[in-house]
């Protein structure tokens, strides 16, 4: 089952350069291990704890994953997934 | 060394303006790779805080993606502190996650006067530099 997943620029020297890779996986989370196999060390730049890192945003067909169960969202063969880095911050 | 146009500029202040008291933020997007900050993008913050900024999360995919389309980046990642210097705090040093972007911070604690600093973010470390406006 290939889902097309695109990194940002931040995660890139993880994935060799590549702007879009492809994984494998029945739930998001299945996707993350996934890539950590071929990708060593993305994987604990996404998720934390058994969650989504805060500073991660993740989308999976253009919806916001939080909305849409977080690492236990389904995910079907052509699905793309895009992760960017949250941008946030605050004046303490 | 950040090189920006004035109607830029003004255009940040002036947002940051409006936005008081609470936070104001935005992006300006250049040619991938220019360094010219050339496309002024005013973003919502998810927060309405005048304490933190988030963008909402998808409004940046959206304008992320036009950036792809256009081949683009975020060339200037700004926001403003409304009650505090412009200078990047602990939480804005722990989210900044562009190491090619120039962090603009404004601070609108003086009604007359705009503070207007950049700064670049990379690991952790901060380093300030000049801003020279032109055009």
């Amino acid at each position: 089952m290939a889902i097309e997943v695109r990194i940002p620029t931040i995660l890139r020297n993880l994935t060799g350069d590549a702007k879009v890779v492809e994984g494998s996986g029945a739930t998001l989370g299945e996707l993350f291990t996934d890539l950590d196999s071929r990708y060593p060390g993305i994987g604990e730049r996404l998720v934390d704890g058994g969650k989504l890192r805060r500073f991660i945003n993740v989308y999976l067909n253009d919806e916001d994953v939080r909305f849409v169960g977080g690492l236990e969202a389904k995910l079907s063969d052509g699905d793309n997934v895009t992760v960017l880095p949250a941008v946030a911050g605050g004046s303490r | 060394m950040l090189r920006i146009d004035r109607s830029i500029y003004d255009q940040i202040v002036a947002h940051a303006r409006r936005d008081h008291p609470d936070e104001a933020c935005g992006i300006v997007a250049g040619p991938a790779g220019s360094d010219r900050p050339e496309r002024f993008v005013e973003m919502i913050n998810a927060e309405r805080s005048p304490t933190f900024y988030r963008f909402d999360s998808l409004e940046q995919l959206k304008v992320w993606r036009e950036m792809d389309d256009r081949d683009e980046e975020p060339v200037v990642i700004y926001h403003s502190h409304t009650a505090t210097e412009a200078y990047p705090s602990r939480t804005d040093i722990s989210y900044a996650s562009e190491p090619g972007a120039h962090y603009v911070l404004v601070s609108t604690r003086d009604p007359e006067t705009a503070e207007l600093r950049s700064y670049r973010i990379l690991d952790g470390e901060v380093t300030e530099e000049p801003v020279e406006i032109t055009g």
